[in-house]
């Protein structure tokens, strides 16, 4: 098994970066990536795409370019299409490349496996035509494919994002239904001075909003009563905005309210996790180097607490500072050193992100959806299913999930995980940190037997298993 | 709060019981821990399975057969009360062998067994091709397997819902989230809870699963229990592919094959491990070949609560009368039993079944 | 380019065959599969093992599970598989019973 200083698991910003700083300081490190090339989810598949389409993706887009050409260092070994399914004491990592199961060892991790879209249990959510609206960007950029007739529904940055995208490449969305209201504006109105540190995020966002607003691109504010309509796909958006029930036929759909950390690889190891109140979702808990309470394991990026790109690429580094610290690479006060200036910069690019949770703040009717809306989308499992479950006596996610089956589908509770615990909450009048979360266990991801059974080197005794079952 | 009965642990022995006695009209009160307790109940395997029990104590394997016998009817009550349905299949079951040799030393064991049970236990061995009858997908490597008639599975999170359901239905109070510190016996039962709540009961039950390894022994019990790890696999939702279930494999309602279980003493260690896993997945292609390509969605671990001889423990504690130690492995075949029959032994009837072999009297003052 | 889909792709590259549940299909090679079946017009993947619920593609980054196609035997994430020459896609099994 080869062994490795550093293994990081994630080869978006935060991870790439962290890469680039480890090996620069003269550390082994392995970086495993699902993907076939390196971006994560925001620069995904930069190396290609940016030269295809880099008018239409912007500039923050083909700036990830500076942290792929990052990676061409002997000291890094970058796994591409490599599917991490365990992460083990020691460290012992296990993972899927091109249909066979391998493993490598490591003193030290790095998680940096990002965000996910932001569970959104809508009315006909699981319809065909559905998407999150990250789905809608990753098809833009890695593909160059754009829905013809799109609403997107949600509150958020990325939303205008992907709308301006649109409008680029010539597809502008039939409209945006927007959940967010002015009350939530003047409320964020308090962390004013933050957007105004972070002000070239603000001034981003009101150009975005302009080329929508020139592209006469329909927007409804303040939406409620959301629900996707069609027979057996997506046909149109119903809802109420201003007082004015509408319904606009459409193609596609896709759904936003924001983005919260991907948190199966930390949670798979143990890693205790908070609610953070201001972004609606659970965190690890971290120092300020981005270290857990596991020892050897650490976090950079958005897995760690949202905070956009730049930030995650800033955390990447941070981490990797003080791994190299912990591997003897470098003493204490180089690591400071170093981290000085990051740290500063870290402070500016989160300056807007209060601001920016108040004023797009989720869409209240997808935390507590009705009784009829499907939550668990693998195993079909509705809202009103986990109210009833809480009446028999449900505390926690976990006697949820062996009553109803909610999180026990492949996707192993990414988009239901934080429903049920937010359902669980409000049923039961606890809080999400005494309501918990799901346990999260190896496989991370689906492997096949064979594979697993290929990494079998004793044969077996059957004859033992008589005792006790 | 004041009840007859008070019980302690809220899994499928704790609501059995608390069932049956619900259905006598005793007033039931359930101290439940929480989400993130050890819960044999949400991580066992769901067999109702009678053969390879009691091969040193026929009066296991006879209980066990009486619970199986009146597992169906006992499923479909509490279907019918809760709307819940308790899903089972008792078309027999197996035990799969890769060597003659086991084979037929089981079936020595199994014919002994036998004899002493007067001959009620009904099984057949069937070699490789009459397998291949039953289970077209079996593989090459297995040369037979005793198919066991009183054999069969059930789906044990089903069966923990409905119980849940029909106990709170019947009036029982279930109380969740409790982690009970202390039992003692001023004038009748006095539980106290780590929150502050204390209950007040004629009689208590401990079947607290792992729990009465430390409370049992304040109530005068010995309580040798000890857990040990069984991991669990279960991949996506596949088409028929077991026909019936066997200690490897089973083909559960929903669709997902289960595969299990590794036999760890590691303590209260429930994690899952990797090499723990290739060797689950590894005997299951041996046994069924087409599971190769099978996407493995979910595993876990989980404790066993097991006594020393394997066998369940009810007993009357001696230090403190009305206080009963009821606990075994097997919760979810011997559910139907602890519901139904069980109860009259709690309350001393004529009707009591014999539970004498299953005393704490059998383990040596060490 | 299929006038019929909901979806447009900006760029023309070499296409290969593949076959979806039967249906020969003409896909840009190397492309993602996922977004080359919607681009071609293929929008319901599978049929969900409980209620026999048309599903599509629906996070495009291998953390749904929703867009599950069987491929040589084998289930896996169209989002995260490249279009190559011949391959042989259907709905994935336990798919054609419904709930099995």
């Amino acid at each position: 098994m080869d062994q490795f200083d550093l293994a990081i698991i994630g080869a978006g910003p935060a991870g790439m970066a962290a890469a680039q700083e480890a090996a620069g300081h003269g550390l082994r490190v392995v970086l495993l990536d699902e993907q076939a090339r390196p971006g994560g989810q925001i620069y995904r598949d930069v190396d290609r795409a940016g030269s295809l389409r880099g008018d239409i993706l912007g500039s923050d887009y083909t700036d990830g370019r500076r942290l792929t050409a990052g990676l061409r260092h002997d000291g890094i070994r970058h796994v591409t299409g490599a599917v991490v399914w365990a992460i083990e004491e020691g460290f012992r990592i296990s993972y899927t490349r091109e249909g066979r199961a391998a493993q490598l060892a490591a003193d030290r991790v790095l998680i940096a496996t990002g965000a996910l879209e932001r569970p959104m249990p809508l009315p006909g959510w699981t319809l065909p035509g559905v998407m999150t609206a990250g789905a809608g960007q990753i098809l833009l950029k890695q593909s160059g494919v754009l829905a013809r007739r799109a609403v997107l529904v949600g509150s958020g940055p990325l939303l205008y994002l992907i709308a301006a995208q649109m409008v680029r490449a010539g597809t502008p969305p039939q409209a945006m239904v927007e959940t967010q209201t002015t009350a939530d504006l003047l409320r964020a109105m308090r962390h004013l001075g933050g957007a105004l540190r972070g002000w070239p995020y603000m001034l981003k966002g009101l150009k975005l909003l302009a080329e929508i607003v020139r592209a006469r691109v329909p927007r409804h504010t303040g939406a409620v009563g959301i629900k996707v309509e069609g027979d057996g796909r997506a046909e149109a958006v119903r809802f109420t905005s201003r007082g004015r029930s509408q319904r606009i036929a459409c193609d596609t759909v896709f759904l936003h309210h924001g983005v919260v950390p991907n948190t199966q690889a930390a949670r798979s190891l143990g890693v205790a996790h908070r609610w953070n109140a201001d972004q609606t979702c659970f965190a690890p808990v971290l120092d300020r180097w981005g270290g857990t309470d596991v020892t050897g394991i650490f976090i950079a990026g958005d897995g760690g607490g949202i905070g956009g790109a730049k930030a995650a690429e800033i955390a990447g580094k941070i981490a990797a500072l003080r791994i190299a610290e912990l591997a003897e690479r470098l003493t204490e006060v180089e690591r400071d050193g170093h981290a000085v200036p990051l740290r500063a910069a870290l402070d500016r690019e989160l300056a807007a992100r209060p601001f920016l949770d108040a004023a797009y703040p989720p869409c209240a009717e997808a935390l507590s959806p009705e009784d009829k809306t499907v939550i668990c989308r693998c195993e079909e499992v509705t809202a009103g299913k986990i109210r009833e479950q809480a009446r028999l006596g449900c505390l926690g996610p976990n006697q949820a999930k062996a009553y109803g089956r909610a999180g026990m589908g492949p996707c192993q509770g990414r988009y239901c995980g934080l429903t049920v615990t937010a359902l669980l909450a409000e049923a039961n009048g606890r809080t999400p940190d005494e309501t918990g979360y799901y346990r999260i266990r190896p496989p991370l991801k689906p492997v096949t037997l064979g594979e697993l059974a290929a990494m079998e080197e004793t044969p077996l005794d059957k004859a033992e298993k008589e005792i006790t079952t | 709060m004041e009840t007859e009965f008070a019980i302690i642990g809220g899994g499928v022995v704790g609501l059995s019981v608390a069932w049956g006695l619900l259905k006598r009209g005793r007033t039931v009160a359930v101290l439940d821990g929480d989400d993130g307790s050890f819960r044999a109940s949400r991580g066992n395997f769901g067999l109702v399975w009678v053969q390879s029990k009691g091969m040193n104590q026929p009066r296991y394997a006879q209980w066990s057969q009486q619970s199986a016998a009146i597992w169906a009817e006992f499923a479909a009550e509490l279907g019918e009360n809760t709307g819940q349905t308790v899903p089972l299949q008792q078309n027999g079951g197996y035990d799969l062998h890769f060597s003659e040799e086991t084979l037929q030393a089981t079936v020595e064991k199994y014919e002994r067994l036998k004899a002493q049970l007067g001959g009620d236990y009904p099984f057949e061995v069937l070699g490789h091709n009459a397998l291949r009858k039953e289970e077209p997908h079996i593989g090459p490597k297995v040369v037979g397997a005793i198919l066991h008639h009183q054999d069969g599975h059930a789906n044990p999170l089903k069966l923990l819902l409905a119980l849940a359901a029909d106990v709170r239905r019947m009036g029982g109070r279930v109380l969740t989230g409790k982690t009970v510190t202390d039992v003692d016996r001023p004038d009748g039962f006095r539980i106290s809870c780590a929150d502050g709540t204390t209950i007040e009961a004629g009689k208590v039950i401990l079947s607290a699963g792992l729990g009465a390894a430390q409370l049992g022994p304040k109530m005068g019990f010995k309580a040798p229990i000890r857990p040990q790890r069984g991991q669990v696999l279960i991949t996506e939702k596949l088409p028929k592919l077991i026909n019936r279930p066997s200690l490897i494999a089973r083909q559960v309602d929903e669709g997902g094959i289960q595969i299990g279980a590794t036999n760890e003493e590691v303590g209260l260690d429930d994690r899952v491990t990797q090499p723990g896993l290739s060797r689950l997945a590894s005997e299951a292609i041996a046994a069924y070949p087409a599971l190769a390509k099978a996407q493995l969605v979910r595993s876990w671990g989980a404790l066993r609560v097991l006594s020393p001889d394997g066998l369940p423990i009810y007993q009357q504690s001696p230090d403190m009368p009305g206080a009963f130690l009821v606990t075994c492995h097997s919760g979810i075949t011997l559910a139907a039993a602890h519901a139904r029959l069980l109860p009259d032994w709690l309350e001393g009837t004529d009707a009591a079944p014999d539970l004498e072999v299953f005393g704490e009297s059998r383990f040596a003052v060490s | 380019m299929n006038p019929a889909s909901p979806f447009l792709e900006l760029e023309q590259g070499p296409r290969v065959s593949v076959t979806f549940d039967g249906a020969q299909l003409e896909l840009p090679e190397g492309a993602n599969l996922a977004a080359a079946l919607l681009a071609a017009g293929v929008d319901v993947l599978r049929h969900t093992p409980v209620s026999g619920a048309p599903r599509g593609p629906f996070c495009m980054m291998g953390a749904c599970f929703d867009c599950l196609v069987e491929i040589g035997g084998v289930v896996r994430q169209a989002c995260m598989v490249e279009v190559s020459a011949g391959m042989d896609i259907a709905k994935p099994r336990g798919d054609a019973d419904g709930p099995v």
